[in-house]
């Protein structure tokens, strides 16, 4: 056995040096670690409009990607009901902070795209999953009503049940096409289990994946809903 | 400190003798810490949907086995007994920070993926254990190879459960696509082709194929190996 000074030094060396070190690596890591995160994110937003970029995503470098969201997207964040705010960028809004503040406070990014196809507007909506958090960018032509395309992104649905919103490409692209007004009501579209019934407003759910699916039609229901005094706003 | 170390006649340890070769390949089989001795079985099943994932994931787990097992076997003669295994943890969680450091910045799609399982090498059964069992009271260079081999054995099977999973649950290895519904893949099932019956089976892509592919994996070594079916 060793004395309790021996004890008391020891730990006090390691965890001083094991303490340096890490700090050392983190910061010296930082710039790489936040310019990673930048290009990743743009990667995320342009995933609902990959069908329209005129260029393979996965195969685009990283610098090919930043020239292109400074080339061709339009930033604009608007507040909860629907004008737009000044001087914020919508790259810098954090769905997962404005969660958390009460929903007259929040603010919403929405990314107009202008591509050789056609301009697209990409909103982001945000809910809940089985086990945690899921979440959506809806690409809409510019008639604002149809969409053009989603990505969908998770935090720990189950692989193979609720993860294939994400890993199962065929389940974003049955939004491709679909319409969220019905005249001039606002429907959304939902997700249904047993076939779809609604063609315009309806996609087909994931087998053993009911409250994912849930989840992403009550996302859409209410995220969508935010944006609609902004789009409104745009028609006129 | 009044503590006498008991000097055993010295050895002679060649760099690649005997005994190093065994501590390298006996966890690769006999002793293999997922299919023998049943550890760390919790991230067997998370990260086995597809090998790209489970390589990097063999990569940070045999980074951790061997280069804890060096730190602590040089460390052995001066941790105090009576806090050895906080010690063993801080090494650790250090190199698993580490590990997860440099994977963010290497590779942040990746790492995005992997978030949280690369945190949990930390409470992997299979690093201690291994600091436990062998490297406090072996020297360094012994340590070390016992870590990679170990390491390697958990991402042999690792990566061998990953290939059948992503096969035959998603049609691909490694993303390159074998088989499936769209014309990019190798084999293609669409409609007039030859294996238009065949569907990727999604069973496979949840957790519990894991378990069915390693149950699988231990009956065959158990069949061929006799030694192995007494011991648990």
């Amino acid at each position: 056995m060793q004395s309790n000074n021996y004890v008391t030094f020891y730990t006090v060396v390691m965890t001083l040096i094991v303490s340096v070190v890490l700090a050392v690596i983190v910061s010296g890591l930082k710039p790489v670690h936040d310019d990673n995160e930048a290009v990743f994110k743009k990667r995320e937003v342009f995933k609902a409009v990959k069908d329209y970029l005129g260029a393979d995503l996965d195969k685009m470098s990283d610098k090919e990607v930043l020239a292109l969201f400074e080339k061709s997207m339009k930033q604009v964040v608007i507040d909860a009901n629907g004008k737009p705010v000044e001087g914020v960028k919508a790259e810098n809004i954090d769905m997962a902070k404005e969660d958390k503040k009460p929903a007259a406070d929040r603010q919403y990014p929405v990314f107009i795209y202008e591509g050789d196809k056609g301009t697209y507007y990409l909103v982001a909506v945000r809910g809940n999953g089985l086990w945690d958090k899921i979440w959506s960018t809806v690409a809409l032509k510019d008639d604002l009503n149809t969409i053009a395309g989603t990505s969908f992104g998770h935090v720990g649905e189950t692989p193979g049940l609720g993860a294939e919103i994400t890993d199962n490409p065929s389940f974003p692209k049955q939004f491709q096409g679909k319409t969220i007004y019905d005249g001039n009501e606002f429907v959304s579209v939902s997700v249904v289990k047993g076939g779809i019934k609604i063609p315009a407003h309806q996609v087909d759910a994931i087998t053993g994946a009911t409250i994912t699916s849930y989840g992403v039609t009550e996302m859409f229901e209410r995220g969508l809903r935010v944006y609609l005094p902004y789009f409104e706003s745009l028609k006129k | 400190m009044a503590e006498t170390i008991i000097q055993v006649e010295e050895e002679k340890e060649p760099l690649f003798g005997k005994k190093e070769r065994k501590l390298l390949i006996d966890p690769i089989n006999d002793n293999n810490p997922i299919t023998v001795q049943v550890l760390g079985i919790c991230s067997a099943l998370a990260v086995t949907t597809l090998v790209n994932k489970a390589i990097v994931m063999a990569v940070a787990v045999i980074f951790v086995t061997a280069f804890s097992n060096l730190a602590v076997s040089l460390l052995r003669k001066g941790i105090p007994k009576q806090i050895r295994m906080i010690v063993q943890l801080v090494v650790i969680a250090f190199l698993v920070t580490v590990v997860e450091l440099a994977l963010k910045a290497a590779n942040y799609p990746i790492w995005k993926e992997l978030s949280v399982y690369i945190g949990l090498i930390i409470t992997n059964c299979i690093v201690m254990g291994r600091l436990e069992a062998y490297a406090m009271a072996n020297k360094p260079w012994r340590s070390f190879m016992d870590g990679v081999g170990n390491g390697v054995g958990y991402g042999v099977i690792l990566i061998i459960v990953a290939a059948v999973r992503e096969l035959f649950g998603k049609g691909s290895l490694a993303d390159f696509k074998i088989i499936g519904n769209t014309p990019e893949y190798l084999i293609d099932t669409t409609q007039n082709s030859f294996f238009a019956w065949y569907m990727p089976n999604n069973l496979m892509v949840i957790p519990a194929a894991a378990l069915f592919v390693i149950g699988i994996i231990i009956w065959v070594q158990r069949s061929r190996n006799s030694k192995l079916v007494d011991v648990s």
